[in-house]
């Protein structure tokens, strides 16, 4: 007993030890005060950088069910993981620093960090509806804080507010899917409950399917339940924005992605279409969204509404390759936005951020460094060949054209073309046009994170490209 | 070194030129660029005769040199290779001795222009690729070549690219070439769509077993030989300047001299010729296609040299001149004297050559003035380009004593011809019109360049050269007339050789009874074809009727000229009938402007503001694009920012998915 115990909690190991160092920094914080902010930001890195290791070292050994299925560990989770622990790295870097510069460091910052990556941890390993609840939960509940940690700017706290009202909502939601699907099948587990589904109801199990499609689309904020985006992002600060649109996301997404292949696979054609239009909706959204819009972090909202349903354009094929494709897709996007928020941080006009396109009118002149940075990423994210951005696309719609929607892909297609309107726009903005007033000195670390993102997004991807899509099949095969 | 690693040289020293010349001409300096573009293309020369006079002694064989794959598509193959039989071996030593004697000659003659490193990278780009046409060994590498000589032709024509007319000469050539090209790209494809390649070794083979294959085309049945034949001859009259498609060659002489003496007279627009008579098997199958070719050779022969007698621009008389020679070649090619063609276009290189760079020489001594009417007496200004000129005049007039050997190159090519079409005209009506049509362009050809010679050296020089030279060039020019240095000159020696000796030396290899021997396979003649052998037994008022013709010619511009000085200039300025005609150019040009011209450029308004810019921009792009904006602005609307607006359409959208949901689930299936 005690065996199986301590084996179970050694491949928990990466959560155990995420929970424990976030409540050992809380107590740290909580004696020694904001003056410790730098240090636990590091110790968070560390904590993070351990984490990735350990789970590297998991790296191939055979799926492992841990506390009565409620998660496993498996090469989906190790994907997920490794990704989402990155990128929250990357977050606290950005976020610690900039803190520092507009006077809100405080040490809560990399300690809620670690506790949503804790939560979003749980939610890739989630094997039962209990657990993805929870992780979920947990996951929001840090966010919700972070989206108002700059409590004494009232958008922020609009933001923080907003937000938590209607992911509220969102969770109400998810619970009520869950637990009409608990009351048709009578399982929790995802297994368990793929194998009740034949004797279900079914238009009770497909019910309370939607129900929590609904709670998860609002999650990674996908149409109709992403009206939260623009207005979060905007008022948030910008580094933890910049951490919304990247690990939560993909956390989400591969939440989705295991729930309804590993539990819900009878239910194919149903959740099937649900996906569809909630996939044309979010490019509707997100594309037409983003044409109007003056501010870059709005924009960025609609632009990752609109790759959210392209992204979901592959998981609707519901095909291994389909789910290959969106982590590949989920991966690209991430750090394309890291980087492209992490390109708002760099620079400032006396203290005030670069927010809106008359902002970046004529970065070249003055910037040229930065403007070619966030060209790159902006060509990227409208996906320019040879981009990373383009192959994204590319894995997307071919998934989705193997699956047989080819009116899919090509509303995809059509959509990619007007949501690029506005990146080019952009670059547009900081070529073309006329300004070079001046602007403040560069933030290194945040430019050092874009060129870094830049140069991923161009020429590191082609080698890294044929790395992460064996690695992304391997994660995506386990749900088949 | 033999003979493959030879040619191999040959063809690839001018690409090497171009390319230092072309990238690196800034780097290395003019004069650098200069001398290494024409020194490669007259090493090419070398090793060209050396491979020509092996093959003229019988002590090489044909061969064919692959270097590279170049297309390899299901069974559609091409090579890059190097094809020399007795055909390619003399284009080779044509294009490159012209070739580099014009390296040579432009040193001078492009003294003081500003861009020579390029204009030396396209001389000898243009070289390169006229290689790759005759070395072709199937249809991809000879339509490479022929697109590779286009293209230089249009950079070189348009070389001083800031003067309208030279550009728009530039395009004229380049769109006038699209349309042959055109027929023959169709021939090309109608050529393995019949026979399954390209290859000319392996094509040709098969010709003589589908020579009855026929084929529906535009509604007709068609003799397929004929029809392939008609198509690639219609590529030939784009690029040999042929009649219907000849409006861009005179317009072509915008560009520099060299150019003209070089792309424009001795080599491109010969390629047409040289493809007809490497095509031959092709052609002794196609009879109609053969009929096709004497006509249009004979109609343009006649042509030109009308439209040739009342030019005044000296490059024009030539370039016009021109046009009828390849007229010339053309009907014998179509009569079946292949032979005959392949001389006179070799000797033609020679004495044509000669007369465009003494022009250009006349041209340089002149400070750039082209206009005849504006020279005079020239001959005691500068006396070698007299002497040389007058050599070129009695090469092209076909000065020589009939029956004797006594004569200039152009006399045994020209009267080869003549003979050959009048041999084959007994049977045949429109080898009787070639006869003809030739015999009195011959005439005409005697005047016009005898007009050209008198109008140009003499009599006295026109006011305007002895004073003040109106033109904008620098004072420390000499104002009056001067002669070309020797760098300009000795290229005009070595072509002058050629154009005396050319046609005894090599006539009897050609067409005479050593033929057989010296061609070796090279140019195939059915077993009825015996236009050759035929042409020795015409009677003898057909080898004097050439020379007495040309006589009168020369007495028509002795007389107009000399004798009654000022007769030809009444004649113009009276404007009759026949000299309007004349010196319009048939109104070709006017024509062609009226109806292809001016409908294109109306189905191109009709396309643009209608087509275009109404209906796909309108619907299109800008449709699209205003569409998109007014979406935008309602979608934005809906972002109201309450809180409850947002919860409202969470709760709609999983009413509607709901719905959704419920209306797919039936049963388990």
């Amino acid at each position: 007993m005690m065996d199986v115990l301590v084996q179970q909690l050694f491949f928990a190991g990466a959560e155990v030890w995420l929970a424990v160092m976030a409540m050992v920094l809380l107590v740290v914080g909580a004696f020694v005060g904001n003056r410790a902010t730098a240090a636990i930001s590091y110790a968070s890195v560390l904590v993070l950088a351990a984490a990735v290791a350990f789970i590297i070292g998991l790296n191939g050994h055979p799926r492992v069910s841990l506390f009565g299925g409620a998660i496993s560990t498996d090469a989906l989770a190790n994907f997920g993981r490794i990704m989402v622990f990155v990128t929250a790295a990357l977050a606290i870097v950005l976020g610690d620093r900039w803190m520092k510069r507009v006077g809100l460091q405080k040490f809560e910052y990399p300690v809620l960090m670690l506790l949503a990556a804790l939560g979003m941890s749980v939610m890739v390993s989630a094997n039962s509806l209990i657990s993805l609840y929870l992780g979920i939960e947990m996951q929001s509940l840090a966010l919700y804080v972070l989206a108002a940690f700059s409590r004494d700017n009232p958008k922020s706290s609009e933001a923080g507010l907003k937000y938590f009202v209607l992911g509220a909502l969102s969770s109400g939601l998810l619970l009520y899917g869950i637990s009409l699907i608990y009351g048709f099948t009578g399982q929790v587990g995802f297994a368990e409950i793929a194998n009740a589904l034949p004797t279900s109801s079914k238009v009770g199990v497909v019910f309370g399917l939607v129900f929590m499609l609904a709670g998860l689309a609002f999650k990674v904020s996908a149409a109709p339940f992403h009206m939260w985006t623009p207005d979060v992002y905007e008022g948030a600060p910008t580094p933890v924005v910049a951490f919304f649109s990247s690990a939560p996301k993909l956390a989400a997404m591969i939440l989705t992605a295991r729930v309804l292949t590993e539990g819900f696979a009878l239910a194919t054609p149903e959740w099937q279409q649900v996906l569809i239009v909630i996939a044309v909706l979010s490019m509707i959204f997100g594309s037409f969204g983003g044409l109007v819009q003056g501010n870059i972090k709005r924009l960025l909202a609609y632009s990752s509404i609109a790759n959210m349903g392209f992204a979901l354009v592959g998981l609707a094929a519901g095909t291994a390759a389909g789910v290959q494709s969106v982590l590949i897709y989920m991966v690209i996007y991430m750090l394309t936005s890291l980087g492209l928020f992490a390109g708002l941080l760099v620079t400032a006009r006396q203290g005030r951020p670069l927010e809106s396109f008359e902002d970046f009118a004529g970065l070249a002149k003055v910037r040229p460094g930065l403007a070619l940075v966030m060209t790159l990423l902006l060509f990227s994210a409208a996906g320019i060949p040879p981009l990373a951005g383009f192959w994204g696309k590319f894995f997307v719609f071919k998934a989705a054209l193997d699956a047989g929607l080819v009116w899919l892909a090509v509303i995809g297609v059509v959509l990619s073309v007007i949501a690029a309107f506005y990146y080019l726009k952009l670059i547009k903005v900081m070529w073309f046009d006329e300004g070079d007033r001046p602007v403040d000195g560069i933030a290194w670390d945040a430019g050092l994170v874009a060129l870094a993102m830049a140069l991923f997004v161009g020429p590191i991807s082609w080698f890294v490209l044929p790395v992460l899509e064996p690695w992304a099949l391997r994660a995506a095969a386990i749900l088949f | 070194m033999d003979a493959q690693s030879l040619i191999t040289f040959a063809i690839f020293a001018p690409l090497l030129g171009a390319v230092i010349a072309g990238f690196f001409g800034r780097l290395i300096g003019d004069r650098a660029a200069q001398l290494s573009t024409t020194a490669l293309v007259f090493a090419a020369c070398a090793a060209s005769w050396v491979i020509f006079l092996q093959v003229f002694s019988g002590s090489l064989e044909a061969f064919t040199l692959q270097y590279l794959r170049f297309i390899d598509v299901g069974s559609f193959t091409a090579h890059w290779s190097a094809r020399l039989d007795t055909l390619s071996a003399v284009m080779l030593v044509v294009v490159t001795s012209v070739s580099a004697l014009v390296h040579f000659y432009s040193i001078g003659y492009m003294e003081e222009d500003p861009h020579k490193p390029r204009f030396f990278a396209y001389l000898s780009l243009f070289t390169f690729a006229m290689l790759m046409l005759v070395t072709a060994a199937d249809f991809m590498q000879l339509f490479f070549g022929w697109e590779g000589v286009g293209l230089a032709s249009y950079l070189l024509i348009g070389f001083w690219y800031k003067k309208s007319t030279a550009s728009a000469a530039a395009i004229k050539a380049f769109v006038v070439n699209r349309v042959g090209d055109f027929g023959f790209a169709l021939g090309i494809i109608g050529c393995f769509w019949l026979f399954g390649t390209i290859e000319f070794a392996e094509l040709f083979p098969q010709i003589a077993a589908k020579s009855d294959v026929s084929v529906a085309f535009l509604g007709m049945s068609l003799p397929a030989m004929d029809l392939l034949g008609v198509l690639l001859f219609i590529g030939a009259m784009g690029k040999s300047a042929q009649f219907f498609l000849h409006t861009w060659l005179p317009d072509a002489m915008e560009g520099p001299t060299p150019v003209s003496a070089l792309i424009h007279a001795a080599t491109m627009v010969t390629a047409g010729v040289y493809m007809v008579c490497l095509l031959s098997p092709l052609y002794e199958f196609a009879p109609v296609a053969k009929t096709v070719i004497t006509v249009v050779g004979a109609v343009t022969a006649l042509f030109a040299a009308t439209v040739g007698l009342a030019q005044n621009d000296i490059k024009r008389v030539i370039a016009y001149s021109t046009c009828s020679q390849l007229g010339y070649m053309f009907f014998a090619a179509g009569i079946g004297a292949y032979q005959a063609a392949m001389f006179h276009l070799f000797t033609h290189a020679f004495f044509k050559a000669l007369l465009f760079l003494g022009a250009g020489s006349v041209i340089h001594g002149m400070h750039h003035e082209q206009d005849m009417r504006n020279m005079g007496g020239l001959a005691r200004f500068m006396p070698v380009t007299y002497a040389v000129m007058l050599i070129g005049t009695l090469a092209i007039t076909g000065f020589g004593i009939p029956g004797t050997y006594l004569g200039f190159a152009g006399f045994f090519s020209k009267d080869a011809i003549i003979e050959s079409a009048y041999a084959a005209g007994l049977h045949n009506g429109a080898a009787h019109m070639a006869f003809w049509f030739g015999l009195i362009a011959a005439g005409l050809t005697a005047f016009y360049s005898w007009r050209l010679a008198f109008m140009t050296f003499h009599g006295p020089l026109p006011k305007a050269h002895e004073g003040a030279h109106g033109d904008a060039h620098d004072d420390d020019h000499h104002h009056e007339p001067h002669e070309s240095p020797m760098v300009m000159l000795i290229p005009l020696f070595v072509l002058s050789v050629g154009a005396v000796f050319a046609g005894y030396v090599f006539y009897d290899a050609f067409v005479d009874h050593h033929q057989a021997e010296f061609w070796r396979g090279a140019i195939y003649t059915a077993a009825d074809n015996h236009v050759l052998h035929d042409r020795h037994d015409v009677p003898g008022w057909v080898l004097w009727a050439p020379f007495v013709v040309s006589m009168l010619g020369l007495f028509g511009a002795f007389v107009a000229y000399i004798w009654k000085r000022g007769m030809g200039k009444r004649v113009a300025d009276r404007g009759g009938p026949l000299h309007s005609l004349f010196y319009n150019k048939w109104w070709f040009d006017e024509l062609y402007d009226a109806t292809f011209v001016r409908l294109t450029r109306v189905l191109g308004d009709v396309f643009w503001k209608v087509g275009d810019q109404k209906i796909i921009d309108g619907f299109g792009p800008n449709g699209f694009a205003a569409t998109a904006a007014h979406t935008a602005r309602r979608l934005a609307k809906l972002q109201s920012g309450f809180v409850y607006h947002y919860a409202f359409v969470m709760l709609l959208g999983v009413l509607v998915l709901g719905a959704l949901g419920l209306w797919l689930s039936g049963v388990w299936g």
